[in-house]
């Protein structure tokens, strides 16, 4: 109870000081808006942030379909075959340490300039694939070495290797890279919406610019509390789906 | 002379940083018990993937007698997949040699009350107790019905007295399935408990420096460890040790 008090407690003072500070100082609302006025554009437009956050949400989850289908499958294949992996790991390394703004301006022009949003899935996809890729690797690679052994001398085919050893050690791992991914996922989607938005895709991210454009700074704000609860929301769902279903992997 | 089950002559293994074991020359009757004795780093368990045929040697023969599936290994850790039940852990083997999923667990489910776990077949490796999956991991190995069974130091993670326990299991197992045995531990009055041959070996790269014969049943009787005979035997094998790694040092 205390430990969950504390947070609410400092919350309430920051926020206190906040307002209080705010109109003290006639600080001028486009600048710094006080909470209450932050809590009044809320409650004027939350259905508008509400679909908004349904569809950074939206998207980010297909993404995340997306890019755990693709990682899946690339990293099955490398994992079967060391000169693919010798192959791929340099692009894959080249890939991932270029920022996503950086080839936002491409993936829009091959999505159709007429579909930010398809620009939009396919750039938080590529955030989302690369830790789903190196879990599923590291996991199909982590297979204990004495169990590995024991199946040489059971002579196990190389599919019963796969299918009862490899995958099934790799699941930690996995689920591990899934979690990484989705908050990943989110972030790239709204850093995507920022870069390749319009109109057409109307998430989080077009609210905050939309709000910004015309100076509605608590507009700004309200969609910013929006976006970090859908966060905060999203982290906690995929750390309790990580821990029940690595339970039952475990079998506790 | 009654043919080897699985012998190694003029056997030499080198790694990157070295000669790790040899030139050993070593074979096991049917049914025999020999124990393994020697300093962390000597090659036992090299010695010991050899027989398995998990391992080649750069120079030397092999010869086995027992086939794949008729050779098991019990490492040092359980070495359970997590991800199975206890009884699924123990069908793998049979399953993986083709045998169907339900004549696989019904000899998993015997192997399992042979070694004390029948009241925990669905129960996963995480819910184990260290001794218990190391039944397990017993069970799983004698499932097969082994000609050659090679453990290596299947007890050194366990406690005094589930260890002294799980040897007199073992020792039993052994006498009603007749395996030849290869037992790796660095410790003397085990192997001299569990061995009715103990070879001992030199610090690394490993050699025999010699062996002693252990008289008695393979199923030891209740105080075999205070005889006289048990105590002259360990005394042997310390000193034939104690000098193997002075020579060396």
């Amino acid at each position: 109870m205390k430990r969950l008090l504390a947070p609410l407690i400092l919350i309430a003072v920051l926020l206190g000081g906040w307002e209080l500070a705010c109109r003290a100082l006639s600080v001028p609302p486009y600048l710094l808006p006080p909470p209450s006025a932050i809590a009044a554009a809320f409650v004027q437009s939350w259905p508008l942030l509400l679909a908004s956050a349904w569809a950074t949400l939206s998207t980010a989850l297909l993404a995340l379909v997306i890019a755990s289908v693709c990682a899946c499958a690339l990293a099955l294949a490398v994992s079967l075959n060391s000169l693919l992996e010798d192959a791929v790991r340099p692009i894959a390394v080249t890939l991932q340490v270029t920022p996503l703004v950086a080839i936002a301006p491409l993936v829009t022009i091959w999505a159709g300039i007429d579909h930010p949003e398809r620009a939009v899935i396919g750039l938080a996809a590529v955030v989302a694939f690369f830790p789903i890729f190196s879990g599923a690797l590291t996991g199909l690679k982590a297979v204990d070495p004495d169990l590995a052994r024991l199946f040489d001398l059971y002579g196990a085919t190389p599919l019963q290797r796969l299918v009862r050893l490899r995958l099934p050690s790799a699941v930690p791992a996995l689920l591990e890279g899934h979690k990484v991914a989705t908050g990943l996922a989110v972030i790239g989607a709204v850093v995507a919406e920022f870069v390749a938005g319009s109109g057409g895709a109307q998430g989080l991210a077009w609210r905050i610019l939309e709000a910004y454009n015309r100076l509605q700074t608590a507009k700004v704000f309200a969609a910013l509390v929006t976006l970090a609860v859908l966060g905060v929301v999203l982290h906690a769902l995929m750390e309790r789906i990580e821990r029940r279903l690595l339970d039952s992997w475990k079998g506790r | 002379m009654t043919p080897s089950i699985a012998s190694l002559s003029g056997v030499e293994v080198d790694y990157d940083r070295g000669r790790a074991l040899g030139p050993v020359d070593l074979a096991l009757a049917p049914g025999e018990i020999v124990a393994l004795v020697g300093p962390s780093g000597c090659g036992k368990s090299t010695a010991l993937r050899l027989l398995a045929g998990l391992e080649q040697p750069t120079r030397g023969t092999v010869v086995r007698a027992a086939g794949k599936g008729e050779t098991s290994v019990v490492f040092q850790a359980p070495t359970l997949a997590p991800w199975l039940s206890a009884r699924d852990n123990v069908a793998l083997p049979l399953e993986l040699s083709g045998l169907a999923k339900k004549d696989a667990l019904a000899a998993a489910d015997e192997a399992l009350r042979k070694v004390g776990l029948g009241a925990a077949l669905a129960a996963r490796p995480a819910q184990l107790s260290g001794g218990m999956a190391m039944r397990a991991s017993l069970a799983r190995a004698l499932v097969t019905r082994p000609r050659l069974l090679l453990l290596d130091e299947p007890f050194a993670a366990l406690d005094e007295i589930t260890r002294r326990a799980l040897a007199d299991d073992v020792l039993a197992l052994a006498d009603e399935l007749k395996p030849a045995i290869v037992f790796v531990t660095h410790n003397v009055e085990e192997a001299v408990y569990m061995a009715g041959r103990v070879v001992v070996m030199t610090p690394g790269p490993g050699r025999i420096a010699g062996e002693i014969a252990i008289p008695g049943p393979i199923v030891r009787p209740p105080g075999f460890r205070t005889t006289e005979a048990f105590r002259a035997a360990a005394e042997a094998v310390s000193n034939l040790l104690a000098r193997a790694t002075e020579r060396a040092a």
